[in-house]
């Protein structure tokens, strides 16, 4: 009978071997690592983790987000009326799950900041074995989680981000965006502006100061001055500056008979509130009536806004009034669980939930090479947008896009907007390689 | 010129708010020795019993008209608010005024949440360290915040001045100055002359009253007054529900200028303390004072011409001068010695 003793060499050892195994990151001995590519599903279902903002700032559109995801998965997994299943171009997808497994869900909450929404999508990967994140609003979060799913190996489907950068610069092979971007936005409004204001005009642009700001003052600027308008300012403003009357006065004895709020969500809707208040959309200036434009608009963030949207331009990603087949199932599901109609938020969200699971049920797999592959240059039609591609070089949804109006005579507190102009997609593509950034390989993880 | 009286006049409604805030936050340090990080909450709960007069006044009946469907196949809601059906132009008068209306409402509602406040949290803390007194209330302020936001959402939630305030002072006609060049919305000139109003009638509430003198007493000498018999501590119970109510007028009146969120109290929170600390801690005249002078201070450093020189001014402007007022007047403007002195 052997005896069991322990001597200070085994002690060492032991211990040595404990604190090993201690000190081994966590990532890698979870089940996120264990397989062929990072939470390769094995059972009869798979993970979707869905990254929205459910606090903060953006808590509204999150729950929005939220809302649209939890019907995509009800009708990936065949229950409810199928909504957008029934008139996707593809039909890859039968309502029986993705690839034989039943879709399940997690969540986190991005709280709009980039440290957070990172810690919330890495858990989900690590410890929820979610094999895709989506979701988001705000592109400084897109492309903090973007590239955080690159190095884990996931798939990331963007949700509301509209700054270039994220299938710019900053784009990730395994990161894909159905939304617009700014360069759209500028490429679609420019022939809206120069019919409505015409070619002899003065801006003045209020900013807000980071990625998305930048990224939409630089789009406008470029397409407003290639009509002939002079910029009379572009001032950057603090995010959150809450009251933006002292960025608005200046503007009133500037020259500038136009003015562009860069600004989304609560300051757009402080900025156009001031604006409004300091007489802007009535003055008259230059023997012009004065004209405030919102590049980006949110019908949920409009509705902050009040009667000040009347009569402001902007543009923005799709709008329940759309009367496609597309739109109009997507309108009538949503509508009917949640009781009123969806956000764009809800829309991008839904559609890039659909898109990555009938990418997956293309490929026949969930690895991210082969779904990235799938969607790569993937054209499809019946998504509310029109005939739409994903293109290969960047990731990056192209489509028609919707100039908006704020509605003079509203019917209810969600008809704050009116379509003006839908302008073709051959209008507002771009070269890949004018935004810069490298997708790089894909990252399987595994 | 025309751009300094512009931005001078800009500075008024600005430091209207920062002064009613910070007199109220000075009022309660002054009498109950509390440094209260809640009081930013009270003035985002002010403009929340604004926002709930008008969901009261704009309660609507609602019909469904089976002839018309919406967008998702259901029957089209036909709705009109209960106060237009029942009263015709005077309920869409009392929609339309429902900012102004809400005044008569917050000073109860307010009063009854500063003494709940007060005696349900703030008391048990008159004799601990600053920093766990500035913990309590900040946690506080958060609850509050969040149950706000659970209620009535994150987004921000219009509410506009009545029709009849809704247009422009034109101060550049009135100064000789080219017309349309100075002006100034209606309602913002009322803001600054309402918060004007308010502030003398603490004063004369303070000054000019039997509870003002016990009160100005017993914030020079709690134990003395104490000792002549009077009930210090329910005096100053109603003196914080006094500090809520200016914060929650405050914060009413603010509504058509700023629409307001869960979180517009904490925008004004740390600005608010930056003021007291420039006027003087205690001082109910230093918080004035500096409240204004801050508000205007603020929006010349967002003039163009400022920032070309100093770009960024416009974010740190009212720190840099809070260093150097306490580098040169350590007490503030016109702070009293002996005040958080040791």
């Amino acid at each position: 009978m052997s005896k069991f003793t322990i001597n200070r060499r085994s002690l060492l050892k032991g211990t040595a071997a404990v604190g090993v195994g201690l000190a081994t990151p966590t990532i890698f001995s979870s089940k996120s690592w264990a397989a062929g590519y990072t939470n390769e599903p094995k059972g009869g279902t798979v993970t979707f983790g869905f990254n929205v903002p459910q606090t903060g700032a953006y808590a509204d559109e999150g729950a929005d987000e939220l809302r649209a995801y939890e019907l995509a998965v009800e009708h990936i997994n065949g229950g409810g009326d199928g909504g957008m299943l029934n008139t996707f171009s593809s039909k890859a997808l039968k309502g029986d799950g993705v690839n034989g497994k039943k879709v399940v869900f997690v969540t986190g909450d991005t709280q709009t900041k980039s440290d957070a929404a990172r810690a919330s999508a890495k858990r989900m990967i690590e410890k929820d074995g979610a094999v895709m994140i989506t979701g988001g609003s705000s592109s400084g979060v897109a492309i903090a989680v973007q590239g955080l799913c690159q190095d884990a190996g996931v798939i990331f489907m963007a949700g509301l981000t509209h700054s270039n950068d994220t299938t710019g610069k900053d784009k990730r092979a395994n990161g894909f965006r159905h939304f617009f971007n700014t360069e759209m936005s500028g490429a679609a409004l420019a022939p809206v502006l120069k019919n409505a204001f015409g070619t002899d005009r003065t801006a003045y642009h209020l900013t807000a100061d980071y990625t998305w700001g930048w990224s939409q003052e630089g789009s406008i600027k470029k397409y407003t001055e290639q009509l002939g308008w002079k910029t009379a300012a572009a001032v950057r403003t603090p995010l959150g500056a809450g009251d933006f009357s002292q960025y608005i006065t200046p503007v009133l004895n500037s020259g500038a008979d136009v003015l562009v709020l860069n600004h989304y969500g609560r300051d757009m809707v402080n900025s156009l509130t001031a604006a409004v208040q300091f007489g802007l959309r009535d003055k008259q200036v230059n023997g012009k009536d004065f004209a405030i434009v919102v590049p980006l608009y949110s019908r949920l963030m409009a509705q902050g806004a009040g009667e000040n949207v009347k009569g402001i331009f902007g543009s923005t990603n799709w709008h329940w009034s759309l009367q496609d087949e597309g739109s109009k199932a997507f309108v009538k599901s949503f509508g009917q669980k949640y009781g009123f109609p969806p956000s764009q938020a809800a829309h991008t969200c839904y559609c890039q939930a659909l898109l990555y699971a009938d990418a997956c049920q293309r490929a026949g797999t969930f690895m991210p090479s082969g779904v990235g592959a799938a969607l790569e240059g993937f054209k499809f039609d019946g998504l509310g947008n029109g005939p739409t591609e994903y293109r290969a070089e960047d990731h990056q949804c192209f489509k028609d896009v919707l100039v908006v109006k704020g509605k003079e005579n509203p019917t209810s507190k969600f008809d704050v907007l009116e379509v003006v102009e839908v302008t073709p997609r051959s209008q507002v593509e771009y070269p890949a390689s004018m935004l810069g950034g490298e997708l790089g390989p894909y990252n399987n993880g595994g | 010129m025309d751009a300094i009286l512009l931005q001078i006049l800009n500075g008024l409604d600005k430091g209207g708010a920062y002064a009613l805030i910070a007199l109220g936050l000075t009022i309660i340090f002054g009498t109950l020795g509390v440094v209260n990080f809640a009081h930013g909450a009270l003035f985002m709960l002010g403009a929340f019993c604004a926002v709930s007069i008008k969901a009261v006044l704009g309660l609507e009946k609602v019909t469904l008209d089976p002839t018309q469907t919406t967008a998702w196949g259901t029957p089209l809601e036909i709705r009109q608010p209960y106060v237009e059906a029942w009263f015709g132009d005077l309920g869409a008068t009392l929609l339309e005024y429902s900012v102004p209306v809400s005044i008569l409402i917050a000073i109860p509602v307010m009063l009854l949440i500063g003494i709940i406040m007060e005696r349900g949290l703030i008391r048990y803390f008159y004799k601990r360290p600053h920093a766990e007194q500035i913990l309590v209330t900040f946690g506080l302020a958060i609850v509050l915040q969040e149950i706000v936001k659970s209620i009535f959402g994150a987004n921000p939630i219009p509410q506009p001045a009545p029709d009849s305030m809704q247009g422009m002072v034109d101060f550049g006609a009135f100064l000789g100055h080219e017309a349309g060049n100075v002006v100034y919305p209606i309602w913002r000139m009322t803001y600054f002359l309402f918060s004007l109003g308010v502030i003398g009638l603490v004063f004369a509430f303070l000054q000019f009253t039997t509870f003002g003198m016990v009160v100005r007493a017993g914030m020079a000498d709690r134990e003395t007054v104490g000792l002549l018999g009077i009930d210090i501590d329910r005096r100053f119970t109603i003196v914080f529900g006094i500090a809520a109510i200016v914060a929650g007028l405050a914060g009413v009146m603010y509504t058509p200028i700023l629409s307001p969120d869960y979180h517009m109290g904490m925008d004004f929170l740390v600005l608010s303390f930056v003021v007291v600390v420039v006027g003087g801690m205690g001082s109910l005249g230093g918080a004035v004072l500096a409240g204004f002078m801050l508000g205007i201070l603020q929006s010349f450093a967002s003039m163009n011409e400022v920032k070309e020189i100093i770009p960024g001014i416009d974010q740190i402007i009212i720190y840099l001068i809070a260093v150097v007022i306490l580098l040169v007047r350590p007490r503030g403007l016109m702070g009293r010695k002996g005040v958080m002195e040791g």
